[in-house]
């Protein structure tokens, strides 16, 4: 009778979905400091961001990326050329890891004409064709799809390419997640579900919010593996990212990496944080920071001293104070722009 | 008494099919569930059981005939016991409704008086060339061979959804593109209209040129967020760097006694989203023209077909390579006392409310909007300039509806020419009801079109 099932296809593929995540990378000199200073690019720029928006310079919803630099530095470390990037609205430092110009990002949270959408996207809607980095997606969850879809495309064109799409433990509560699951389970689409568990559904814990916690299980109903990766070190992040992508490369199809990670902000600007304690914030700061884990590992490494590492520091602020001074000058869109791309 | 075997409705809106093959002969018993014959629509082959048990008394229609109609007499059984002869001589004296006239066609001719013959001034559509030959065909062929030409011509357009691939389409639309494209570029999904509308998306934001089908669009409600927030709107929110160069179609609005969750139209609902192109066709050449210029054009089109329309037949161009302008409107007959305006299955008023005001000698400018959005109203305001007066005739509801809009620009931008208030004859204001003169009721009627036409041209 078994052996009948087999033979008609009607017997499902046993295989784990539970995978172990590898040793965090071991990151040469030259990677550990560029780590480092994409880390504190997104920090000291996402700093700058909430200042301008105190000040009036931004509007609307502004969601902060700090804390969580790790996971999309570790990743993009992991990724190659060519792979494309999706992501929710808290999208700054998603798009600043994809190599867009600070300029550009800064002048859209403020929006202006030099902004990556002319102004007219704001700080959740941003695209760069040239970097690959595809939204920006205000509608929670809505961008597992279309990542699912950028990877249908690069199965379809047989480009080797591979989807990188970012969501949070909100999203994953999403019914499309599961949709998408499916069908890149389906047809082994080369899509890499990286989930930013950062704890907080805006004010709504995970244990709150979700029934299975273990999001790199999540996929499990459809045969997809995942693992659970430390988010707050970007060596963990980068072999965790290697491991799945170099399986999806191989057409072996999607993989979930829970990102365990944290925020230290509130979900948006105005959310005052309520629902933790500032101690919990703390000690998160105080012993898991991805930067000052970054920073300590240099120095004791002696890849670099502590002189070295303020003088980084020093030109990121420059790079930040001249996107913000380029942000708060720069022309607002001529009211022509109203009516143009709408259509082609 | 013996019993007649009648040609059976295999969907809701099956009229006619073909008997194609009969599996027993006379003489033969049949027990209830034996399969007794074959019958082929445009949409499938069908089998059909016996329903009673008894000896094949006589087969009235034989195999290979087309065009039977629902419920005609194909066969008589002869019950147990009964002399099959017998059978034959008893349901011989009753006179089986001859297999071309169906019993519920009559009363629809009876609705309203025959009018009396008269010549009727069909504009030819300016987009075609003047003296093209013309071949018949029905709006499902012309769907699918757009499909295919577009497909033939261009490596990135693909199709997905329900059914498309091995099941040959719901609706065959899609049938026989999987054996000429293969699985890849035909792709069947799950039942999973939110993902896959998003994937597809995913895709042509990458640079593909997806079909996504919907099974009806009525399903495509699960799906609107992506088509709305994802399709339309990313082009302007990418200041102009990327879109979604694709196409949503599938048939759209009331079938026949599908209930309300699968009988609405979406003409209104889309066209009021900027980003989005809308066409609606009503006739075959239409529905190709359009469809080909949908898939070739940069931006997300949703294209919404009729499942009534889809084995009627048209006039459709032959030529090389049939593509309409989308966003022209076509006046399909010319006229001098009023202007109906309608689009898709709206038109079957339209056009037999104009025959029958022919007859009395009323006049009728028809245009046929076949885009929704971006709307034709320069098309409407010179008719109405000539004629000064406007009814609108659509299935969809009526609060917002394409009417309303229509009537709400003509208002704004040619009042003075107009002689009466503009009247919009819609869909009822209720949920699509399943019994049958309900939903004759729901649903726009050619005599309502008529008494409208009266009503702004003050002849009622």
């Amino acid at each position: 009778m078994a052996a009948k099932a087999k033979k008609s296809g009607v017997e499902a593929e046993k295989i784990s979905t539970v995978h172990k995540a590898p040793a965090p990378k071991k990151f040469n000199k030259e990677t550990d400091l560029k780590a480092y200073k994409d880390m504190l690019l997104i920090r000291r720029f996402e700093e700058r961001a909430g200042q301008l928006y105190g000040m009036g310079f931004i509007g609307g919803f502004c969601h902060l990326y700090i804390g969580q630099e790790a996971v999309v530095t570790g990743m993009q470390i992991a990724a190659e050329d060519g792979d494309q990037v999706i992501t929710s609205y808290r999208d700054h430092g998603h798009m600043l890891s994809c190599g867009m110009d600070p300029k550009g990002v800064m002048a859209e949270l403020t929006g202006r004409v030099g902004g990556y959408s002319k102004g007219k996207g704001g700080s959740m809607h941003m695209f760069s064709k040239e970097k690959n980095f595809f939204g920006g997606h205000g509608i929670v969850g809505a961008q597992v799809s279309l990542g699912t879809g950028l990877a249908f495309a690069n199965k379809y064109r047989e480009n080797k390419n591979v989807s990188m799409t970012y969501f949070g433990d909100g999203a994953s509560n999403q019914g499309q997640v599961y949709e998408s699951f499916n069908m890149a389970s389906l047809w082994h689409l080369p899509v890499i579900y990286i989930v930013e568990n950062n704890r907080y559904a805006m004010g709504t814990s995970v244990s709150r919010s979700s029934a299975q916690t273990d999001f790199s299980q999540r996929g499990a109903s459809f045969n997809i593996p995942g693992m659970q990766v430390d988010g707050m070190d970007v060596r963990a992040v980068t072999a965790a990212g290697e491991y799945a992508i170099k399986r999806a490369r191989e057409g072996k199809g999607p993989f979930i990496l829970d990102m365990q990670t944290y925020r230290y902000r509130g979900h948006s600007m105005s959310d005052p944080a309520k629902y933790r304690t500032k101690d919990e914030v703390q000690k998160m700061r105080a012993e898991h920071d991805p930067i000052e884990q970054a920073k300590q590992r240099i120095i004791k490494s002696k890849w670099a001293s502590e002189d070295d590492l303020k003088a980084v520091d020093k030109e990121i602020r420059e790079i930040v104070s001249a996107a913000a001074e380029f942000a708060q000058n720069d022309a607002r869109p001529d009211p022509s722009e109203l009516y143009t791309e709408i259509l082609i | 008494m013996p019993i007649e075997i009648l040609m059976p409705a295999l969907s809701p809106t099956m009229e006619e099919g073909n008997l194609a093959k009969w599996l027993v002969k006379e003489g033969d018993t049949v027990a209830a569930g034996d399969i007794i014959a074959e019958i082929e629509t445009d949409k499938a082959t069908m089998e059909v059981e016996a329903v009673d048990e008894g000896t094949v008394a006589k087969i009235v229609i034989d195999a290979g005939t087309e065009g039977v109609k629902v419920n005609s007499v194909i066969a008589v059984l002869a019950a147990n016991g009964e002399d099959a002869s017998d059978a034959v001589n008893a349901t011989a004296s009753k006179e089986p409704a001859p297999a071309q006239e169906p019993a519920q066609e009559t009363e629809k001719k009876e609705a309203t008086p025959a009018p009396e013959p008269v010549s009727i001034s069909v504009a030819s559509d300016p987009d075609i060339p003047e003296g093209t030959e013309m071949v018949s065909m029905t709006v499902r062929e012309a769907l699918n061979s757009a499909m295919a030409e577009e497909m033939r011509a261009d490596p990135d357009v693909f199709v997905m959804g329900e059914e498309v691939a091995e099941y040959q389409g719901a609706y065959k639309i899609t049938q026989g593109l999987l054996d000429e494209f293969g699985p890849k570029r035909v792709v069947d999904t799950p039942i999973t209209e939110h993902g896959f509308a998003g994937i597809g998306v995913g895709a042509a934001m990458a640079g593909l040129k997806p079909v996504v089908e919907f099974m009806t669009f009525n399903f495509a409600m699960q799906a609107i967020d992506q088509i709305i927030n994802s399709a339309a709107k990313t082009l302007y929110m990418s200041g102009g760097q990327m879109g979604a160069p694709m196409v949503f179609r599938g048939p759209n609005g009331a079938a026949a006694r599908v209930g309300a969750q699968h009988s609405q139209c979406y003409a209104a609902w889309y066209g009021h989203i900027p980003g989005l192109k809308v066409v609606m066709p009503y006739t075959a050449a239409d529905a190709k023209g359009l469809l080909k210029a949908a898939i070739r054009d940069p931006n997300p089109v949703i294209f919404l077909e009729n499942e009534i329309l889809y084995g009627q037949s048209f006039d459709v161009p032959k030529l090389e390579d049939h593509v309409l302008p989308i966003g022209k409107a076509r006046i399909h007959k010319q006229g001098n006392d009023a202007t109906i305006v309608s689009f898709g299955i709206g038109m079957t008023y339209a056009v037999k409310a104009a025959e029958q005001l022919a007859g009395e000698g009323i006049d009728v400018e028809i245009i046929d909007l076949r885009t929704i959005r971006p709307i034709d109203l320069d098309t409407v305001i010179e008719s109405v300039k000539k004629t000064g007066r406007l009814v609108t005739v659509e299935e969809g509801f009526p609060q917002s509806s394409v009417g309303d809009h229509i009537a709400s620009q003509i208002v704004q931008r040619a009042f003075d020419y107009l002689d009466a208030p503009v009247v919009t004859i819609c869909g009822k204001d209720v949920p699509m009801p399943y019994a049958e003169n309900l939903e004759k009721l729901a649903l726009p009627n050619v005599d309502e079109v008529v008494q409208a036409v009266k009503q702004v041209a003050y002849k009622d």
